[in-house]
């Protein structure tokens, strides 16, 4: 006897996945915020010299690296969410999503030029 | 096994969301959606651009700190600044209740009511230590 359990595959099971993504790199960004918080009050805050001075430790550029890699994921899964729940036509929110994530990449690229740019 | 589900009888639906009452934790729950569609939209490319121009020259800083004293880039970064502080608030809200910290109704409510409150509070403590 062939048993055959009828199954109905509904999305690409990367629900927990993302749910996961968004509590760690929500972590990571209250961690960064905390720190940003006390590397201003430990600095003196928004003057010329000692923002410079902020930027210019090469320990704080990749922490916030790693930060502005998880506000782009962290946006991306949320974006991903509202487009899922408001925009129901498949091209349009295929179009919307395929320029989210090209927005999101080309913020990264802008992220290094800024980090890594010789401005600083 | 579930049945199939009777057609429904044909009935008036209400759903006029801006006349229903929310509860709090709705409100703040929709806020959180919102303040995230904010920071997505404006917050990360205005917040790139400001970091871009305070840190490419003395003359570039010059002309952002210029910029950042008008009323309406004050408004704008009070906006986001309120964004960042609910949405974060809010988050943090989330991952207690993933560790089932406050749970219950009451407890639930009384949450809400301190991210909402939380958030208010320090985006006006930290606009008037800038401004």
């Amino acid at each position: 006897m062939v048993n055959i359990v009828a199954k109905h595959v509904v999305g690409a099971h990367y629900g927990l996945r993302d749910w996961l993504v968004q509590r760690v790199t929500a972590i990571v960004m209250i961690v960064w915020t905390l720190l940003f918080l006390g590397a201003l009050l430990w600095n003196g805050g928004f003057d010329p010299a000692s923002w410079k001075a902020l930027w210019a430790s090469r320990g704080f550029r990749l922490v916030t690296f790693v930060f502005v890699v998880a506000v782009l994921w962290h946006a991306w899964v949320g974006v991903r969410n509202i487009a899922m729940d408001y925009v129901k036509p498949l091209g349009l929110r295929l179009t919307l999503q395929s320029a989210v994530i090209v927005a999101l990449v080309l913020y990264l690229g802008w992220t290094v030029q800024i980090l890594w740019g010789g401005g600083a | 096994m579930a049945s199939r589900p009777q057609p429904r009888p044909a009935r008036p639906v209400y759903l006029d969301l801006l006349s229903i009452r929310q509860p709090l934790p709705a409100i703040v729950s929709i806020l959180h959606r919102v303040s995230g569609a904010i920071l997505f939209l404006a917050g990360i490319p205005l917040a790139l651009a400001a970091l871009d121009a305070s840190l490419r020259s003395p003359e570039s800083y010059a002309a952002f700190a210029t910029m950042a004293s008008h009323p309406f880039a004050k408004l704008t970064a009070l906006v986001l600044l309120w964004s960042y502080l609910h949405h974060l608030f809010a988050g943090v809200r989330h991952l207690l209740l993933d560790v089932h910290v406050g749970l219950s109704l009451p407890s639930a409510r009384r949450s809400s009511a301190v991210v909402f409150v939380l958030a208010l509070l320090a985006t006006l403590a930290i606009a008037i230590r800038l401004w």
